[in-house]
């Protein structure tokens, strides 16, 4: 976990620092700052003071740029966790950094100033206003925040666009599809043209179908719009679909950070083991992966193929030739590939 | 072992049962043994009566003098005043022509041509039965009283709907003025602002304001959380929050709690005219006294007209800002915006000019007036003469087989049994904590000299809560399990629930004259349409799946209702005991005014003699104690079942 956070800062700031952040739901709550309770495990808190740990002890950074994922099931705290962030939930004890601003250290103004310029949220049911129309609801942001109603117009109807809701825009959202419905919450998170933006499974109210859509449209905006985000999910795939980086929470505590392959090829426990023993391994391990150690009797001039390649699209190359794939990085050998370790990886067994 | 664990698990639930039988055997034994003595005998002139007159004379005396009574009681009833009079000014000064355009116009506006004829025809209507100017009146001080229960009501009901705390401070307060009977309360407001259309207008506050707040409430908390959330995120303040998403999502349902308090508010003005408010409901008090059943059949059809375009107004207007749902412009002739709004203005403008200068105003023509009075005299007349033998026998039965009976136990028994058996019944289904309360209930009963007559009215009381489940639980049965039956009885059940109270004693007093019986059988007409209802509903919403196995299972109809579907309605058989006993009270005190006797009639004599004024004000105490002890123990049988927005007249939220 260090070493993936070590190599993503390569010395630019995070947009967002999440410190030491505790989340506990009930009267204990006032109570745990530098508490020895905050030592006991989940169960025996609520055993001793009836309140419940939500989020234990995260921390991470969110690199400017990047697509963040928080995967866990039900109960995991992940959507707690979101909601510290903008402090819609206030959250326990922790740091919360935008750019190094201390979120929990604004005040009422000025936390509203950040809601409304700084960071905006795509919620799972959506929560569009049924009484306004939808370019009405992909204004409300900038209406709030008290912008002129040609401005605001010609920004929704501009965002109306980059989501494709053109045909929609004077329909209410209880004309529209599910799909559609989550497409308006995109357009008005994106309208106040926030930093960040963060995702609170946005697409498991949807079909799958539409789901796959969906992704691949957030897919689209972040390279069009290149926003920070910040996407909660509980479907590891979707999970290793949008994430730059991922974080595996269970508990209220994370079990494991990195990118994708790092948690298909390293699960860090039997939780995570559990998680990604069903993913395709050979589409997101690279051979780096799997390759071994050269040894004598393999040829010297097999085909060379760069360490980050993709298991999948070693295949035709291994096909190609019966000689071992030789794994380079920077003109170095690495190491080998041969037909066993891709044949394996594609059908399926751990390495 | 296993023995062991048998036997307790036998034992757990019998101790109620026999302390209930330990109660019933000490209860028998200590009246044979003490029958007749220790009783609280009714005194017509105690001393507390007088000292309340006192109290009366004093604040008479001191009315324009005491500056507290001057800022509070006199710039109150004043500003109450003033609204009455403005509103009566204006709606008579419309002339008849005038308002019924206006009406027809509003109708327009939220029905088309329908509501538009319903209201036209509505009001036309008041006048041909030879009303208008009454009806006017009970319509003027229905729309002061909705306007100051509104203006309280909706900014508290929005307090409560956003604030937790607010909403349970405010909860009991709301309960018990949705379980005092509104006749009881009459008294203590004359007391201070006299009688008129402004106590009037303020006891139907009190009465029409709890739905109001209730259902506001339920509005704003009923508003989609993730709606909240999101405009939260999107940083928006507390009141943007509350006018750009908070209001508007929750309109129509304050629009439906304005619907009812409009409702309970009409029903209430008609009471009033017991304090002298102006009204339909004066027909109806004279009706009564003299017993001229046709003259009350005329103010009571308007008072039902009149309920139902004002149910329809409304519920068509909450229908059309149903948030997701919003309807087209509004078009007359082809015209919208701008160009309609002046097609009706021009209108109304041309109706009231028409109706004060050439149409008589605000007097309707008198060769269109057709009164029922005539006919519905004859059938009243045929009826007593030539049913008399079978409502009379009804009439005995039930007088010398369940009224006299119990009203001699209660009556006869001492004081202390009585206080034994009612707290015991209440620690025993509803827990230490309510036997408090009726304790405490019962404790007022005696101290302000009411516990006689307070036992006779209990006896009406329970007289009609048997009849009224009995008749409710038959039909609602028949009616949850035969749709046929249930539509055929929806819209009778449906006018019965849109007519005010008052009415009720009419078919009464028609069938068997004024007597005790009669306030039993009106109260048993008026509480028994909620009660089928709600049984309708309890059964009705037995899960399918679980009836289904049962059926599966092999049950013969009766078993399944025996065995299923009542035992899994007991909530809302529970819930249906809980409203029938309080609409009950409500009813059989104003019995009083039909011979019903006891606490009922302390309170009307209290308007008619000032020297009876005490004892009527102490007669309303007790009911108010009486209302809430029964409301209590009745309500912890259901323990927590009972929904918060339904007590009262609330119900008809159910019903609609």
């Amino acid at each position: 976990m260090q070493t993936a956070q070590a190599d993503r800062t390569n010395g630019v700031d995070p947009t967002i620092a999440v410190r030491g952040l505790w989340k506990v739901f009930g009267p204990a709550e006032a109570k745990i700052a530098d508490s020895p309770l905050l030592e006991l495990s989940s169960a025996e808190f609520r055993l001793q003071t009836g309140s419940t740990i939500a989020v234990r002890d995260v921390s991470f950074d969110v690199m400017p740029g990047e697509v963040f994922v928080v995967m866990g099931l039900s109960g995991s705290g992940k959507s707690t966790l979101v909601r510290c962030l903008t402090r819609l939930i206030e959250p326990s004890l922790g740091q919360v950094l935008l750019d190094g601003e201390d979120i929990r250290a604004a005040d009422e103004d000025r936390l509203r100033e950040l809601r409304r310029r700084r960071f905006s949220m795509v919620f799972q049911h959506f929560g569009l206003l049924p009484h306004r129309r939808v370019i009405d609801n992909v204004a409300f942001g900038l209406e709030l925040r008290g912008e002129s109603r040609d401005v605001r117009r010609a920004r929704a109807r501009e965002m109306c666009e980059l989501v494709g809701l053109t045909a929609h825009m004077d329909s209410y959202p209880d004309q529209l599809s599910g799909g559609q419905q989550q497409r308006v919450g995109l357009a008005r998170a994106l309208a106040g043209d926030p930093e960040v933006m963060f995702f609170d499974e946005p697409f498991s109210a949807l079909d799958p179908l539409i789901r796959r859509d969906m992704q691949s449209e957030v897919i689209r905006l972040h390279n069009e719009v290149g926003k920070t985000m910040v996407f909660i999910t509980h479907d590891l795939a979707e999970a290793l679909k949008l994430g730059d980086h991922i974080v595996i929470m269970r508990d209220g505590q994370i079990v494991q950070a990195g990118r994708p392959a790092d948690l298909v090829g390293a699960p860090a426990d039997q939780y995570v083991r559990d998680f990604v023993r069903d993913v395709p391994r050979a589409s997101v391990l690279t051979l780096r992966w799997i390759m071994r150690a050269a040894r004598d009797e393999d040829a010297a001039d097999g085909p060379e193929l760069p360490a980050e390649t993709i298991i999948q699209d070693a295949v035709p190359t291994a096909i190609d030739s019966e000689k071992a794939i030789r794994v380079t990085e920077g003109g170095n050998l690495l190491g080998v590939v041969d037909r066993v370790q891709i044949l394996t990886a594609v059908g399926g067994e751990a390495p | 072992m296993s023995a062991a664990t048998a036997v307790s698990r036998v034992t757990a639930p019998v101790p109620r049962k026999v302390w209930a039988l330990l109660l019933a055997v000490v209860a028998v034994v200590l009246y044979v043994a003490f029958a007749g003595q220790y009783t609280l005998a009714h005194d017509n002139d105690a001393p507390l009566f007088r000292q309340i007159n006192d109290i009366r004379e004093w604040v008479d005396a001191n009315r324009n003098s005491n500056i507290l009574l001057v800022i509070f009681v006199n710039g109150v009833r004043g500003g109450i005043t003033a609204l009455f009079d403005l509103f009566m000014l204006i709606l008579h000064g419309l002339s008849w022509p005038g308002l019924t355009a206006i009406g027809a116009i509003l109708g327009f506006a939220v029905g088309r041509w329908r509501m538009a004829g319903l209201v036209a025809t509505g009001f036309l209507s008041f006048g041909v039965l030879g009303l208008w100017e009454r009806s006017v009146d009970t319509l003027a001080l229905t729309l002061a009283a909705v306007v100051i229960s509104l203006a309280i009501g909706i900014p508290l009901g929005i307090a409560a709907g956003r604030s937790d705390r607010f909403m349970n401070a405010l909860r009991p307060i709301l309960d018990v003025m949705q379980i005092m009977p509104t006749f009881a309360y009459l008294a203590p407001f004359t007391l201070f602002f006299l009688i008129g259309p402004a106590t009037a207008a303020i006891v139907t506050m009190i009465y029409a304001v709890p739905p109001a707040i209730r259902i506001t409430a339920l509005g704003i908390r009923g508003v989609a959380p993730a709606s909240v959330e999101a405009a939260t995120s999107l940083g928006s303040t507390s009141r943007q929050l509350l006018s750009k998403v908070q209001l508007p999502m929750a309109r129509r349902t304050i629009i439906l709690g304005i619907n009812q308090t409009i409702m309970m508010a009409l029903s209430m003005v008609v009471i009033t005219a017991l304090i002298d408010a102006p009204g339909l409901g004066k027909n109806i008090i004279k009706a009564l006294q003299i017993n001229d059943v046709g003259l009350a059949f005329d103010a009571g059809i308007a008072i039902v007209i009149m309920a139902i375009m004002l149910d329809r107004l409304t519920t068509q207007a909450s229908e059309r800002l149903d948030p997701a749902k919003p309807g087209g412009p509004i078009a007359i002739f082809g015209r919208t915006g701008r160009a309609a709004t002046a097609i009706a203005v021009g209108i109304c403008a041309a109706a009231v000019a028409a109706g004060n200068l050439a149409l008589g105003g605000d007097a309707f023509p008198e060769d269109l007036h057709f009164s029922f009075r005539t006919p519905i005299n004859d059938i009243v007349h045929w009826v007593a003469l030539n049913l008399y033998d079978v409502t009379e026998g009804i009439k005995n039965v039930t007088t010398y087989g369940l009224i006299n009976p119990i009203q001699t136990v209660l009556t006869s028994a001492p004081w202390w049994l009585v206080a034994i058996v009612i707290i015991g019944i209440a620690v025993l289904v509803s827990g230490p904590r309510v036997a408090l309360i009726a304790a405490a209930c019962l404790g007022i009963l005696a101290t302000f000299q009411m516990w006689e007559h307070g036992m006779q009215t209990l006896t009406a009381v329970m007289v009609a809560t048997i009849l009224t489940l009995a008749v409710g639980l038959l039909f609602g049965v028949l009616s949850a399990r035969n749709d046929r039956f249930s539509v055929v009885l929806r819209p009778l059940l449906d006018a019965a629930q849109t007519m005010p109270a008052f009415v009720y004693l009419l078919p009464a007093v028609a069938l068997f004259g004024p007597t005790r019986f009669t306030g039993i059988v009106a109260a048993l007409i008026y509480a028994v349409p909620p009660v089928i209802r709600l049984v309708e509903i309890g059964v009705r919403t037995v899960s399918a799946p679980v009836r289904e196995a049962a059926i599966s299972a092999g049950t013969t109809p009766r078993q399944l209702l025996f065995k299923v579907e009542l035992p899994l309605a007991r909530p809302a058989l529970l819930v249906a005991a809980n409203q029938g006993i309080i609409l009950v009270l409500a009813m059989v005190v104003v019995g009083g005014l039909v011979g019903g006797g006891a606490l009922g009639y302390d309170v009307v004599a209290g308007f008619a003699r000032r020297d009876f004024f005490g004892e009527g004000l102490a007669a309303g105490i007790a009911i108010v104690a009486l209302g809430i002890m029964l409301d209590r123990i009745t309500q912890g049988a259901g323990s927590g079942q009972r929904d918060g927005s339904l007590p009262g007249g609330a119900s008809r939220v159910l019903g609609g």
